[in-house]
């Protein structure tokens, strides 16, 4: 068992890392006061490579791993949460669940562009009424001949206004036995007549970001861009969160590992009652505490990365990933805030953003509330997975890097 | 238009380096591609996209020296060639450059050779402009700009950074270059290109496979190392009877302490 | 045969570069110790007054090689008579400047010798010069020598070595250096202004200002502006025009503490401190600067901190070198004179 990474994983990390420092944090404190992304950010995502790390060759992509996504996810939140919420929904939510649920057609046509940066994705599931129960959404699809018509909204959607495509999931059986049954998703062009959107403002963090609300009023999408069968979306929606979620924890260990290193820098300079605070036994304990967390967050995603390239069915690892992690990032932060003292409150230092970001992380992507029950079913035997028709493909490098 | 970048391997810049046992140490700061020669792979590789041809990485250094090797063909360099020997251990610039000039001799019909401006560690910025000297070629150093080149007329242009300004030299290929910062702005490796270099094998080269023969012997000797002296900060209040009288004395004991 | 010290006279566009005079200096230092004679040694198109000014600042005799090919420096083409008059010198010293460094490598590889750049300290021990020189950007010195080899090349750093008084008095031999060229195939085609403008993050020298930039009640607004902070900030802005032309004549970069900043008196990217840029330059000039932590964290491992400050217990002082009790408006005027008097400027 070899807990190093590989060469070509430490040189991912590090040109991610220099790309995020050099291109995106100046600006960053600037972005998050205005409450607007940088229009940089997307384009030199696009142009290096990032946005297709792990999507194969063939498709546009960079023929890498899921581990140097999760790497690559670690850096950018260490930054800002804002560089990895795109990862989550153009790669997590959008490209990888075409990845892994679309027809080779559909691949062709919208992962490719996605891949290569030239399209920007999206996940829109949740609704103004419907988030963590997800099987009662609201928005519907009917279909007419050749065509589905799609009714409804969606929101809490990060890259609404930015993104060219959605993987959009609705109800197109109101009769289903049961109402996760009655689910079918869709790969949308957002330019569809039909669809208006906007952005949402006033959030708490990830304010250098997007987030926004989509409206489909009698948006007619071809049926060959449905993604899966009728009915399977509920599937389709459960993978596209493990792949998303995957995302959010690996990137939630680089908030940790951000909050710390900001908390060691701080508390060796600041002075109190005759010495450097880092020599105070309350502030190492909050110290000792975020570095022990970023141990754990980073094996935990790791973990799922290793499992997601072997092709195993990872769903319970994610979910204790993602849970523990956010959790740990909001938590850790805190005390970078703490350590911080008045400082802390101000934006002059960045730890108060890296708090308001963290709260986040534990509401979306499946709220830790969810997780606890996910984790719960699967510990208890309640829940057993079976096979699913359409599994996240396992890395094969041959696969990969073939064109 | 083929290519030849030297490299060196040195500690990353953020590391606290200090003296133990005599000899310097970085702790476990990563050894990376030394910051300067990121711009004279950058160049080279510019330079490649424009005309065609090839780009070739060599270094000088111990047989675990490859991260700057690796780094450069990440970034794109087509090949990377490592010099290592046990008579190449502890050479000075004089030797270093015999080295490097018979490596790129043996390479073979290079036109242009790019540098660094210098290490990041030893700091002597005059390798460069050895290794023309010995191979025959003219030394451009310090270029902040490649004003023009023409591989067919075998004619380049450049802009070097003097203290007094911007000097504009032309010459003949090949030649030897050393650039600035102010140059460009380099690469990230790309994807494929970490891939490629993971899997790189690095060939090695021996004095023998150069055809170096003779002896080589530092003509330069570094007896100590050691940390600059702890100046002690006792501040030096200057006073007087007017703003004048002070401002002369600040001066005179600012040129007398040699802080300017 | 008396063993010779030479010292390389360095000039552009007919003027010295002054730290040519510190390698004569130097070069005496040596010729005295080792009893021996210091020979200058200038090359280039009507530069006889050099070979002069060489003589009055210490030299015995000079050297000049005089071309219309060496009317620009190349260092081809410098090298050649360089090489010939060090042949059979002791040691041959250099100021560092971008042409020098070129210049010593070659002559370095012609004679098969060593050549040490960049040396701030020099010591004679028995026949070779133990020299020093900072490496890993300063943070480490390393002593060096030319044990065998002749001659010892070495160049010094600018203002390292004692600045030379000039003897109008002094006389000494001007002998012609005559060498063959051969062909140099460079050609220099001309010059440009260097560039306006230091960078912050590279700067050898940084003035900053501070708060303390805005108050100079001596200072009257122009009518125009009414609003009570819009006079502050605009009193701030002469401050720190004030500040700029010190840096000019220091060729430093100006930096600001976050109070400035924030206030309005200064753009963000001149913010040094532990959210600006953190710096380390070899000389920091804090006026105005309190010295709160954060500011210090950005610039506390400047070499030499010069502070100015009304209030005699401000922060700053406890990590200053030099300290100057005042009023910045009262002391920088002056102090720009003086440094400009000193420096030659």
């Amino acid at each position: 068992m070899d807990f190093g990474l590989t060469a070509e994983h430490e040189m991912v990390q590090k040109m991610v890392r220099d790309f995020a420092r050099k291109e995106v944090s100046p600006g960053i404190k600037e972005a998050d006061r205005k409450g607007e992304m940088e229009p940089h950010v997307l384009p030199r995502m696009g142009e290096l490579g990032i946005l297709g790390i792990c999507i194969p060759e063939k498709y546009g992509g960079q023929g890498m791993d899921y581990i140097a996504l999760g790497l690559a996810c670690e850096e950018l939140e260490a930054v800002d949460t804002t560089l990895r919420v795109v990862m989550s929904v153009h790669m997590g939510l959008c490209s990888m669940t075409l990845l892994q649920w679309g027809t080779e057609e559909q691949k062709q046509t919208f992962l490719t562009p996605l891949a290569r940066g030239d399209r920007i994705g999206c996940g829109a599931f949740s609704e103004p009424g419907a988030g963590s129960d997800f099987a009662h959404i609201q928005a519907t699809g009917r279909r007419e001949g050749d065509e589905y018509v799609l009714n409804g909204e969606k929101m809490w959607i990060s890259l609404a206004t930015k993104a060219d495509f959605a993987m959009v999931t609705v109800r197109t059986d109101a009769k289903a036995e049961r109402p996760s049954a009655g689910l079918t998703s869709f790969i949308v062009e957002l330019d569809r007549p039909g669809i208006s959107r906007g952005d949402i403002h006033g959030k708490l963090g990830v304010r250098a970001g997007s987030t926004g609300w989509i409206s489909f009023q009698d948006v007619r999408v071809p049926a060959s861009h449905r993604v899966g069968e009728e009915g399977e979306g509920f599937k389709v929606t459960m993978s596209a969160f493990d792949n998303g979620r995957y995302t959010v924890a690996a990137g939630a260990a680089g908030l940790i590992r951000a909050a710390l290193e900001a908390s060691v820098a701080y508390a060796k300079e600041r002075q109190a009652f005759g010495k450097p605070i880092a020599q105070h036994q309350l502030v190492q304990e909050k110290i000792a505490r975020m570095a022990r967390d970023y141990e754990i967050a980073r094996l935990l995603y790791l973990r799922a990365g290793w499992m997601k390239n072997q092709g195993q069915r990872n769903t319970y690892q994610t979910s204790m990933a993602k849970h523990f992690a956010t959790q740990a990032s909001f938590e850790a932060a805190s005390e970078a805030v703490q350590v911080h003292g008045a400082y802390g409150y101000s934006d002059e230092y960045d730890v108060e953003r890296y708090m308001r970001n963290a709260r986040g992380a534990m509401i979306y992507e499946g709220s830790n509330e969810i997780q606890t029950l996910i984790q719960a079913d699967y510990a208890l035997g309640y829940r057993k997975d079976k096979p699913l028709r359409c599994e996240l493909p396992a890395y094969d490098p041959a696969v990969w890097q073939s064109s | 238009m083929n290519i030849v970048v030297c490299v060196k391997q040195t500690p990353d810049t953020a590391a606290t380096v200090t003296v133990e046992d005599g000899k310097v140490s970085w702790g476990d700061a990563p050894l990376v591609l030394n910051p300067w020669d990121e711009y004279a792979v950058e160049e080279a590789l510019r330079l490649k996209e424009a005309h065609g041809g090839k780009v070739t990485a060599i270094s000088m250094g111990p047989e675990d020296a490859r991260e700057a090797l690796k780094q450069s063909l990440a970034m794109g360099c087509d090949e990377a060639i490592l010099l290592s020997d046990a008579v190449f251990a502890g050479l000075d610039t004089l030797g270093a450059s015999k080295v490097l000039a018979a490596a790129i001799q043996h390479i073979g019909d290079v036109d242009l050779v790019f540098f660094g401006r210098s290490s990041v560690d030893s700091d002597t910025g005059i390798t460069g402009s050895q290794v023309a000297r010995r191979l025959g070629w003219p030394a451009l150093s310090l270029v902040a700009k490649i004003s023009a080149i023409d591989p067919d007329s075998r004619r380049i242009e450049v802009e070097r950074m003097l203290e007094e300004g911007r000097q504009r030299v032309a010459g003949p290929l090949p030649a030897v270059l050393s650039v600035v910062k102010e140059i460009n702005e380099p690469r990230y490796p790309s994807f494929m290109g970490i891939r490629k270099a993971a899997r790189a094998e690095i060939p090695v080269w021996s004095a023998a496979e150069i055809g170096l023969t003779e002896e080589l012997k530092a003509a330069v000797e570094w007896p100590e190392i050691f940390a600059p002296p702890k100046v002690e900060t006792e501040c030096e209040f200057i006073e007087g009877e007017s703003a004048d009288e002070i401002a002369q004395k600040l001066a005179d004991r600012l040129m007398e302490e040699k802080v300017i | 045969m008396t063993k010779r010290i030479l010292a390389y006279i360095d000039h552009f566009q007919g003027q010295a570069v002054p730290a040519s005079w510190e390698a004569v200096g130097a070069a005496r230092t040596v010729a005295d110790a080792l009893g021996g004679e210091v020979v200058a040694v200038v090359v280039g198109q009507g530069v006889r007054e050099l070979a002069e000014q060489a003589i009055q600042a210490g030299a015995d005799r000079a050297l000049l090689a005089e071309d219309a090919a060496l009317s620009d420096f190349r260092p081809e083409a410098y090298a050649a008579p360089v090489a010939k008059a060090a042949a059979e010198a002791e040691a041959l010293l250099l100021p560092t400047t971008g042409r020098t460094r070129e210049l010593a490598a070659m002559v370095g590889v012609d004679l098969e010798t060593g050549v040490i750049p960049d040396v701030v300290a020099l010591k004679v021990e028995g026949e070779t010069l133990l020299a020093t020189r900072p490496i890993y950007a300063g943070k480490l010195l390393s002593k060096v020598r030319v044990p065998e080899r002749r001659p010892q090349i070495l160049t010094l750093r600018s203002r390292a070595f004692p600045k030379q008084e000039m003897d109008a008095g002094r006389s000494g031999e001007i002998e012609p250096l005559e060498v063959d060229l051969g062909e140099v195939p460079t050609e220099v085609l001309g010059y440009a202004e260097a560039e306006a403008g230091v960078s912050l993050s590279d700067a050898a020298v940084i003035v900053s200002g501070g708060r303390g930039v805005s108050s100079n009640p001596k200072l009257t607004p122009p009518a125009e502006i009414a609003d009570e902070k819009e006079q502050e900030i605009w009193r701030a802005q002469q401050g720190f025009k004030l500040i700029g032309e010190l840096a000019e004549v220091l060729g430093a970069a100006v930096g600001a503490s976050r109070a400035a900043v924030d206030a309005g008196y200064i753009p963000y990217a001149h913010q040094v401190g532990q959210t600006g840029k953190v710096v380390s330059p070899d000389l920091y000039i804090a006026c105005g600067i309190s010295g709160a932590i954060q500011h210090l964290a950005g610039m506390r491992t400047s070499k030499t901190i010069v502070a100015i400050n009304k209030d005699p217990e401000a922060p700053i002082f406890k990590l200053a070198r030099f300290g100057v009790v005042g009023d910045l408006y009262d002391v920088v005027p002056p102090l720009m004179a003086a440094l400009k008097e000193r420096l030659g400027k």
